[in-house]
């Protein structure tokens, strides 16, 4: 029994975790923290009720924004309707068959009525209901539901919530990546623990934090970041254990041609170029304090005035001097830190064995898989995601061209979805248009140094013996 | 070599991939002193493989070469001797992710068929979690056991021999997913319930016929699944290839004579007439392939709530 009790805390939901709030369709990833006011689906929600329940709970939402866990389930059959048409012959649309107006539901809902009692209200007041056909009357209750509905589920986000919470809500944040794209990313580039993955992407994190919930802490996986700093808000959003980011390293793409080239000095001071901004922004906050005590000496003047202690006008200084030395020992630290970990980072992209390349950014894919497929071992995988067809034509034939890769493949994927209900079985009306582009290949080992021309002059006979046979 | 866990060299016991160009691939089970014959000549594996490099080209008997690729899932998925109807990648990355697969996930499966999705399911769970796949056909069961032992991932599986439906998987509580690609997945509900964790989890059932799915989202309301899904995802492949389209001759246009248009129009006014016109222009493009595949089954997800 302990051994359950201890299984159960894991599913808790606990103070500064990241969940998912679900409603229908609609996903939002938020931290629990206390006293938070936290606004979904235009409703002003406080998520403090929600710590230490389980996982997947649906809460109602209560006056003031509180949660409080939904009693019993109801069973989804519908309010009982007897009386019900054969067809729509009898039904105008004249936008007079509902008698509540606005202002009455509104009051309902000030008042507190459940979504099951508003319906209620909706169908006694409406004149059409008792004609529509059952199926019709169903649909009619599904969707008011849908719209008085005050509940909230908590989640614990994965992969897959996260990936559909985005692709609805922020798509332009992700580069439209559609989240049954993002799967076939994943499985293409053959994401597994143990392995060293590279990820250039500029999809708010997601494609990263997904490739590092599907190593589980295991291996290592390099982010290759364009401009200033990674930006990886979205692997917040999976909320990994802290384990799982000594396993994420950074490297920025200004430095690979350094690193190619052999001339990048990770452990030399000023080698990078946004390093030397932050050794300049040191710089000048290290000059702010001084600044600061100019502005203040008069104050020490007219303390100095009333005390006429100079001792401790002396000691302000001190203090002030080891307050600047404190700030600029902690810079330092970060800088080191910093440095430490563009050597790390570094010093793994050097052995040029990495076993996966996955690229979705709104860059030039091509420059970018041209640069960072050297980095790959041969016969491993990478995988290019694009929102244009176009932009992956134009990679497919530059590998073509210089070689080195095999099994290239440009893709997209076609994503339907089912109603399924007895006897009202069919695809539903709306889908997506697509969801991106991808083109995947292998690495091969290129001709070592061609050994006196031999091989070179017999390839193209076997690819004429090829087609023969 | 082991499908959960790369290297760089071509061992003895190895089962390696022949890719022998436009994606056509075969797997070779590396021997000391064994042969392989390709459409290019024989590749003689303690001379052509063991020691190698995984990715080299390897030059055959006959002077034609191939790559030698280290074993994915992927690639076992489209060189795997066919014993059943197997899932592919398209859709076998859609289940991984829409059942949550991570290292360390417990998995259920049945039936097991040529072992397709298994591979790729170990390549996700590795190295702590576990499937347990079931599969009623014996000589089945006996391969696959035999190849999960070849590609060292037997540590990982456990495979059993029995009737899903009439026995179940073997175990209870212990599934975070359960998959099910069986003729009538609504027998096994209840059964795959019961594997699952207490806390809950996820389920996918494969089905070609739209009547399957109906008579399983059936039985999952009735056991009490949330959430219940039902999609299709089909793989759309684009051929790159250049294309070049003639442009035809309006004859000489006297209004727009001296103007701005230069490039293809100035080809096309050289032969003024008499001679053919094949001012033409030249795009790289993508075409759709002739046929493709336009089914190959409806997946349904659910959810399991704790129990």
């Amino acid at each position: 029994m302990a051994h359950n009790e201890d299984n159960d805390y894991e599913y808790r939901i606990k103070e500064g975790d990241h969940v998912v709030l679900k409603r229908g369709d609609v996903y939002k990833a938020v931290q629990i923290q206390r006293k938070k006011k936290v606004i979904f689906e235009k409703q002003w929600i406080f998520l403090d009720n929600a710590v230490g329940h389980l996982y997947s709970t649906t809460f109602e939402i209560a006056s003031g924004g509180t949660l409080q866990p939904k009693e019993n389930k109801e069973t989804e059959s519908s309010t009982d309707v007897q009386v019900a048409g054969t067809d729509n012959r009898h039904i105008n649309d004249d936008g007079k068959s509902q008698k509540l107006t606005r202002d009455d539901i509104e009051t309902m809902k000030e008042q507190g009525l459940t979504d099951k009692e508003i319906i209620k209200q909706l169908i006694d007041n409406s004149s059409t209901f008792n004609n529509k056909t059952g199926y019709a009357q169903d649909k009619y209750i599904k969707k008011k539901k849908k719209k008085y509905e005050n509940t909230v589920m908590v989640l614990k986000p994965t992969c897959r919530i996260l990936a559909m919470m985005y692709h609805g809500r922020e798509p332009g944040k992700i580069c439209h990546l559609r989240y049954d794209t993002l799967a076939q990313m994943l499985t293409l580039a053959n994401i597994h623990a143990g392995s060293k993955v590279l990820v250039f992407e500029t999809c708010a994190g997601l494609v990263l934090g997904s490739i590092m919930e599907r190593m589980g802490g295991f291996g290592s996986v390099i982010q290759m970041y364009p401009g200033g700093g990674p930006v990886r808000a979205g692997v917040e959003c999976f909320g990994f254990p802290a384990h799982f980011h000594d396993t994420l390293h950074e490297f920025p793409i200004c430095h690979v041609n350094a690193l190619l080239a052999g001339t990048l000095d990770a452990s030399a001071k000023d080698s990078a170029p946004e390093e030397k901004q932050l050794s300049v922004a040191a710089e000048e906050e290290q000059k702010q304090p001084e600044a600061e005590k100019q502005e203040g000496s008069p104050e020490e003047e007219s303390m100095e005035a009333n005390t006429g202690d100079d001792v401790g006008q002396d000691q302000e200084k001190l203090e002030i001097e080891k307050r600047q030395e404190a700030k600029a020992q902690e810079r330092k630290v970060k800088l080191e830190e910093k440095r430490r970990k563009l050597a790390a980072a570094a010093a793994l992209l050097e052995g040029r064995n990495a076993d996966g390349l996955v690229i979705a950014s709104h860059f030039h894919p091509c420059s970018v898989l041209l640069g960072l497929l050297k980095f790959l071992s041969p016969s491993r995988p990478f995988v290019v995601f694009s929102q244009y067809k176009e932009t992956l034509i134009e990679c497919y034939t530059k590998l073509k061209e210089q070689g080195g890769t095999v099994n290239l493949m440009l893709t997209d994927t076609w994503l339907r979805h089912y109603q399924v209900l007895p006897d009202r079985t069919h695809p539903l009306l709306l889908m997506s248009g697509g969801g991106g582009y991808l083109l995947s290949g292998t690495t091969v080992a290129t001709d070592p140094s061609k050994p006196a021309g031999s091989p070179q002059a017999e390839e193209p006979a076997p690819k004429r013996q090829k087609v023969k046979d | 070599m082991s499908f959960v866990e790369y290297s760089d060299f071509i061992q003895d016991g190895d089962v390696a991939i022949v890719h022998l160009g436009h994606n056509s691939v075969t797997p070779v089970k590396v021997q000391h002193g064994a042969q392989t014959q390709t459409r290019y000549g024989v590749i003689r594996h303690s001379t052509d493989l063991i020691g190698q490099r995984y990715g080299s080209k390897v030059t055959c008997s006959k002077g034609g070469w191939v790559h030698v690729l280290h074993p994915t899932p992927e690639l076992w998925t489209v060189s795997l001797p066919h014993r059943t109807q197997i899932l592919y990648t398209t859709d076998i990355a859609m289940v991984t992710m829409m059942l949550e697969l991570k290292p360390g996930s417990v998995v259920c499966e049945s039936g097991t068929g040529s072992g397709s999705l298994s591979h790729a399911i170990l390549r996700t769970i590795a190295p702590t979690g576990h499937l347990h796949t079931v599969e009623f056909h014996q000589q089945r069961a006996e391969k696959v056991v035999e190849e999960f032992k070849e590609h060292r991932v037997d540590q990982l599986v456990t495979v059993r021999n029995q009737d899903v439906c009439k026995d179940g998987f073997g175990v209870t509580g212990v599934a975070d997913a359960v998959f099910l690609d069986i003729p009538s997945p609504w027998e096994a509900v209840g059964h795959a319930k019961a594997a699952m964790k207490k806390h809950g989890g996820r389920l996918c059932s494969f089905s070609p016929c739209i009547e399957q799915v109906q008579r399983t989202c059936e039985a999952l309301t009735e056991q009490g699944f949330e959430e219940i899904r039902s999609l299709e995802v089909l793989l759309r492949v684009h051929n790159v290839r250049p294309v070049t389209l003639q442009l035809p001759d309006f004859g000489p246009d006297s209004s727009s004579d001296s103007s701005s248009q230069a490039g293809p129009e100035a080809q096309k006014e050289a032969p003024p007439s008499a001679t053919p016109n094949h001012a033409s222009l030249k795009i790289k493009t993508t075409t759709p392939p002739r046929e493709m595949p336009g089914h190959t089954g409806y997946l349904t997800f659910a959810t399991k709530p704790r129990t």
